[in-house]
């Protein structure tokens, strides 16, 4: 009996102490990956699948061993402090990278179990630049309505999930947007048979949309603004949205054109029945995003996307590098840390760059290897050409 | 003179199969009209069910098996959790041999899903490592036959789920399969035994707590378990999810699986608390009183008195609780972690199984029919072996 | 039992060692030790706040939501209403599913129920075989059945399937007959209203008269009053006008038109629902003595007339409890809407949250919203118990 209080003081104290040493200790985070590279998909594999994503990391060469290489100073010697987010991403080992992972083209889960596309991509040079190893990513997919919440909690490093750059995201939801990796327009899936030319042929449809996406707002202000009349349906998954359009559940959809595409080619049981309309209902410029306020961990993130953009300007590509390092202009050696310490003033290693065109290559490798005329979604470039083809694809200069 | 009793044979209308079929469809006319209306229904189900089954396209299920069973575990540490399936195997044998009874009827299931899956098309090893378990279950179950090592079992039995645990999500020299690698019936399973065991203690204090005599002990419970009670399960998974990384320090991170796993916990032990408040509440204070009166402490009195007759009257509404847990497990495939019924979906996405989506759910269901229905069997036996409501 | 020991005066207890001081320090410990993980979780909260650059407030609700919503029970405008008012939008599309959800699942489990009992062995069979199956698989995998297997495989909307009375069935939803208002259709209303406590009180009149059609029938001869001065006054007033659905463009125009995923959500929860009722209902009835059963056949009732009025009335006491609880859960689990893309409070706030990013102010509204659904909820069963129950001599 009298012993009962005594129990419940040990008992807080105990809380206490916990409490105190969880806020005082740096708990080393438990997502290290395994060092055998294990499958580094959070999400299915098909069961016949074997380890081949293991090979992405083996063939590929070895950039620093590469005749011509730059030999990389340890990353602090001449460059600034490395803190916060960067730090945190070099001492855990792998990137977590958010990303869709129902999105063709951008980033879906593979039959081997990996995650491909564009946002996929993007995140591999990121990993490059950090590691010096497209394996050490570790994807995280997120629904539309989750992706925002896991890069306000630290949960992502960075989102790459075929994001809309929006005033709103930028302050009020507190991210901070880097530079546009692919810029899409809204626009409108239909079947053929319906004849539909412009959005007045739409009056009176069920169009379905995904919930919490900058379409299902532009959806909303562009029909009410011409007074057509039309159904919303949204659904919080793509999967879900593509399964209810392919039966008839509603007329058309709504996305981003790229998107829809390549949810064309990929879930629609007649892809050539359906047709994206020509209208373009809005600009989506779909970048990466991370926490706002800590800017070296952003600059790393901005100047690895940029790197993309100005190796394809200055003719820089996976194959040729090593050539380019070696006998290249002043412009690309900067670039590609043959001269000049960018990598190291970011917090990177001199070569950060040159893995990252290495192992992932410029935009045009990227997005030919996703999006471009020999896959299945087959995306016209447009835009995202660079700057001297007539595109908006432009990055500051490196130096 | 006295009659000889004359036994009369019953008439011939009410026994044998004729008497049967008219006491217990034909005894009125509109029973009859019951039953025919019944017989109508049922055969338009299982003939529709029969033709779905035999004409439909299985493919979806068998090329994704690996898939349902551990989702993206890697390929090359599978036999990780195919040593685990032979460590439980050994343990139900044992048990059946030890106790018979429920522990009877859990290894012949098991022996009988082993069995099926052995004569399904699988590959050589597959089929091997099957036969393995089965040869172990039956190999437990002649040791714990001729040996009844009750106490050891017990014992092995606690050490097995944490030791299996580690093995599968490795420690020291084996490579580390964070539970973000984990899914489908091992994930959904995982988060049931996890949730089941962490809910309980949980539960079972706050039920202590809610009586207690302290008032800011009582409030706190009471404020808990009625907040917890009031909210649907997908906030609280959404809470855990989503917000709780917001609560902790940067410098933590807890994965995924583990956060639902606290969700489930943190829920169930709210309903079990009730469940438990009922059972204290059904002992009567002579039992209390008669405890003190020999000496035992208030600590001692609950935990040797109290909770032992409590709880033995909670289990039917424990174990519906916790079955409906295991049910609940589904709900994680909305936060997006990769259990069974997101696995199905997943499945159904393929391009060459598009639309597939009857299969998968009729194959999942059936799992969660399988193990939900052997819980409450289990427990109807438990029941009548340990008499419960029988005094 | 100190009480009978001499009083200890000689050797004072210490304060460690006496109970009383002991019970308040191990509360006062207790509470501290709350506040401080509450401090704690707090403090993190704020700095990852911080982080982020927001606020804890709830100014964004007054903002216009922006997004349309495809069912609304109320007229609303995402170009000028607020996400307050879309939030509002969401508890009433919940408390749709609610409602109606609980009707159809306690007459499918009272049906259930009393067939698990009946003499009838086929039909006490088949009541198993459906409580079985629908109780032990999950609600989820129900939800995703009856929407992507059941409805959405029903024909498409221009091969739909024509029931008798202009009723149109088809994977864009159950198109049936409706009313259109006219001007009058506000008075008309207020004139129904009016005659209900008129009703009322025809009924309270004819419990007075002692013969047995009228005494009995007292409120089906009350509900004639209220219908026949209802009837009257739409046959004066002209109310509404009839509308029947047909093909419009690319939907059903006219009529009403129950969408697929409020019919599936409803279906999943109903018969899932059903099941645990029809089990409540089985043992309340068991839970009925035999001998008020034969006690009542006895007295020359039909099996109908002593299920009506002897049986199910004792059963109710027994069954109420544990019906409030699957009302409650049935509430609670109309969350799961999300899976079927029906926009309920869950799914408009996951939007809200994911538009605005204010995810944690969000999310204690949803728990709120919810909390005071089941409170009230549980108070409605709680008077309905106390009304019930036995008065005790």
């Amino acid at each position: 009996m009298k012993r009962y209080p005594l129990f419940v003081l040990v008992a807080v104290a105990l809380v206490a102490f916990a409490v105190g040493s969880c806020a005082g200790a740096t708990v080393t985070p438990p997502t290290i990956a395994a060092p055998t590279s294990a499958p580094q998909a959070t999400a299915v594999p098909q069961p016949t699948a074997a380890p081949t994503q293991v090979a992405q990391a083996t063939t590929a060469p070895q950039p620093t061993a590469a005749p011509g290489g730059p030999t990389a100073p340890p990353p602090t010697s001449v460059g600034s402090e490395v803190r916060g987010r960067l730090k945190t991403v070099l001492d855990r080992g792998t990137l977590i990278c958010g990303v869709s992972g129902q999105t063709p083209g951008f980033s879906a889960l593979e039959a081997d179990g990996s995650y491909q596309g564009i946002d996929a991509e993007f995140c591999r040079a990121v990993a490059a630049a950090l590691f010096n190893d497209v394996s050490k990513v570790e994807y995280r997919p997120l629904s539309a309505a989750a992706r925002f919440a896991a890069v306000q909690s630290g949960e992502v490093d960075v989102l790459i999930r075929n994001t809309t750059f929006t005033t709103n995201r930028d302050t009020a939801v507190g991210l901070e947007f880097l530079p546009t990796t692919f810029y899409d327009g809204g626009g409108i899936l239909v079947e053929k048979a319906l004849n539909a030319a412009s959005l007045a042929d739409l009056a009176g449809a069920t169009i379905c949309v995904l919930a919490g996406t900058t379409n299902e707002q532009v959806l909303t202000d562009t029909f009410n603004s011409q007074n057509i009349a039309f159904t919303p349906l949204t659904f919080p998954e793509a999967n879900a949205l593509y399964a209810a359009l392919n039966e008839g559940r509603c007329d058309a959809a709504t996305s981003d054109k790229s998107q829809l595409a390549g949810q064309r080619a990929a879930q629609l049981t007649n892809p050539d029945d359906w047709v994206i309309m020509d209208a373009t209902l809005s600009k989506e410029p779909l970048a990466p995003a991370v926490l706002q306020n800590d800017a070296q961990w952003a600059d790393v993130i901005r100047w690895v996307i940029y790197a993309t953009f100005y190796a394809e300007e200055l003719g820089v590509n996976s194959s040729n590098v090593d050539d380019k390092l070696a006998n290249g202009d002043t412009n690309t050696k900067r670039l590609l840390g043959g001269t000049g310490s960018l990598g190291p003033d970011m917090g990177l290693s001199a070569d950060a760059f040159y893995r990252v065109i290495k192992l992932v290559g410029n935009y045009a490798d990227i997005y030919d290897k996703t999006l471009g005329p020999n896959t299945k979604f087959n995306v016209p470039r447009g835009l995202n050409l660079p700057y001297t083809q007539g595109g908006l694809q432009y990055s500051p200069p490196f130096r | 003179m006295s009659f000889a009793p004359e036994t009369l044979k019953p008439p011939a209308a009410s026994v044998g199969v004729v008497g049967w079929l008219r006491q217990n469809l034909f005894s009125t006319w509109y029973n009859s009209l019951l039953t025919v209306i019944a017989l109508l229904v049922i055969y338009v189900l299982v003939s529709g069910l029969w033709n779905f089954v035999t004409t439909a396209d299985w493919s979806i299920v068998t090329a994704n098996m690996r898939l349902f069973m551990v989702g993206p575990y890697p390929v090359e540490q599978t036999w990780r959790v195919e040593t685990s399936v032979l460590v439980f195997s050994f343990l139900v044998g044992a048990s059946w041999g030890v106790w018979q009874g429920v522990a009877r009827s859990a290894a012949l299931l098991l022996a009988s899903i082993l069995i099926a899956a052995a004569v399904l098309p699988v590959s050589e090893s597959e089929r091997f490592w099957f036969i393995g378990a089965l040869v172990l279950l039956f190999a437990g179950f002649a040791v714990g036959h001729f040996t009844k090592p009750r106490r050891l079992l017990v014992w092995l039995w606690l050490l097995s789920l944490p030791v299996v645990g580690l093995l599968l999500y490795g420690v020291g020299g084996i490579p580390r399969v964070p539970t973000d690698q984990w899914g489908g019936l091992l994930l959904t399973l995982t988060l049931a035994i996890v949730g089941i065991a962490a809910s309980f203690p949980l539960g079972v204090l706050l039920a202590v707590g809610r009586q207690s005599a302290y008032p800011a002990i009582r409030a706190f419970c009471i404020g808990y378990i009625e907040l917890v009670r009031g909210v649907p399960l997908i906030t609280v998974l959404f809470m855990l999810q989503i917000i709780m990384p917001l609560f902790l320090p940067q410098e933590i991170t807890v994965e995924r699986a583990v956060r639902a796993m606290v969700a489930f916990a943190l829920f169930t032990a709210a309903y079990v608390a009730e469940i438990v408040r009922g059972g204290l509440q059904s002992i009567p204070r002579g039992q209390s009183e008669a405890a003190q009166a020999l000496g035992l402490n208030s600590a001692l009195t609950l935990l040797l008195v109290i909770l032992p007759q409590a709880l033995r009257a909670t289990i039917p509404a424990m174990v519906g609780q916790f079955i409906s847990l295991f049910k609940d497990t589904s709900l994680v495939a909305i936060v997006g972690l990769l259990e069974l019924a997101r696995i199905a979906n997943a499945a159904a996405n393929q391009p060459e199984f598009l639309g597939n989506l009857a299969q998968v759910y009729v194959f999942i269901a059936a799992i969660y029919f399988i193990l939900a229905y052997s819980m409450s069997y289990g427990s109807r036996r438990l029941e009548k072996t340990l008499g419960v409501g029988e005094r | 039992m100190n009480s009978s020991l001499p009083a200890p005066s000689a050797a004072r207890v210490p304060f460690y060692r006496d109970i009383r001081v002991l019970r308040i320090l191990a509360q006062i410990a207790f509470v501290a030790g709350v506040l401080l993980v509450g401090w704690f979780l707090w403090n993190n909260m704020v700095s990852g706040l911080a982080r982020i650059g927001g606020t804890f407030s709830f100014d964004f609700l007054d903002n216009a939501a922006s997004f349309a919503l495809s069912e609304t029970s109320l007229p609303y405008d995402p170009a000028t209403d607020s996400y307050l008012y879309a939030f509002f939008i969401g508890i009433l599309n919940t408390l749709r599913v609610i409602i109606v959800g609980i009707v159809f699942a306690s007459l499918l489990g009272l049906l259930a129920g009393i067939a698990r009992l009946s003499t009838n062995w086929l039909i006490s069979k088949i009541a198993q075989v459906y409580v079985e199956i629908f109780r032990n698989t999950p609600l989820l995998i129900q939800l995703f059945f009856w929407y992507f297997v059941g409805i959405l495989k029903l024909p498409r909307v221009r091969d739909s399937i024509e029931l008798p009375g202009s009723i149109y069935l088809s994977n864009r939803g159950l198109a049936l007959p409706w009313f259109t208002p006219t001007d009058t259709f506000v008075l008309w209303l207020v004139i129904a209203g009016v005659s209900i406590p008129f009703a009322y009180l025809v009924y309270r009149l004819l419990g007075r008269v002692r013969a047995p059609l009228i005494y009995e029938w007292r409120g089906g001869w009350a509900f004639l009053v209220w219908l026949a001065l209802a009837l009257v006054a739409a046959v004066v007033l002209d109310p509404f006008l009839p509308s029947i659905p047909e093909i419009r463009g690319f939907n059903f125009g006219g009529g009403i038109t129950l969408s697929p995923e409020y019919a599936a959500l409803l279906l999943g929860l109903v018969v899932y629902t059903g099941a645990f009722i029809a089990e409540i209902v089985r043992a309340g009835i068991q839970a009925v003595p035999r001998g008020v059963v034969e006690a009542a056949r006895a007295l020359g009732l039909s099996y109908i007339q002593t299920l009506r009025l002897v049986v199910l009335p004792l059963a109710l006491r027994v069954i109420i409890p544990p019906l409030t609880n699957q009302y409650l859960n049935l509430a609670k689990n109309s969350s799961l809407a999300i899976a079927v893309g029906y926009a309920d409070l869950f799914y408009i706030s996951n939007t809200i949250f994911n538009q605005t990013g204010q995810t944690l102010q969000v999310i204690l509204m949803i728990m709120a919203a919810y909390l005071v659904i089941s409170l009230v909820l549980s108070a409605i069963m709680n008077l309905v118990n106390s009304r019930l129950k036995l008065v005790e001599r």
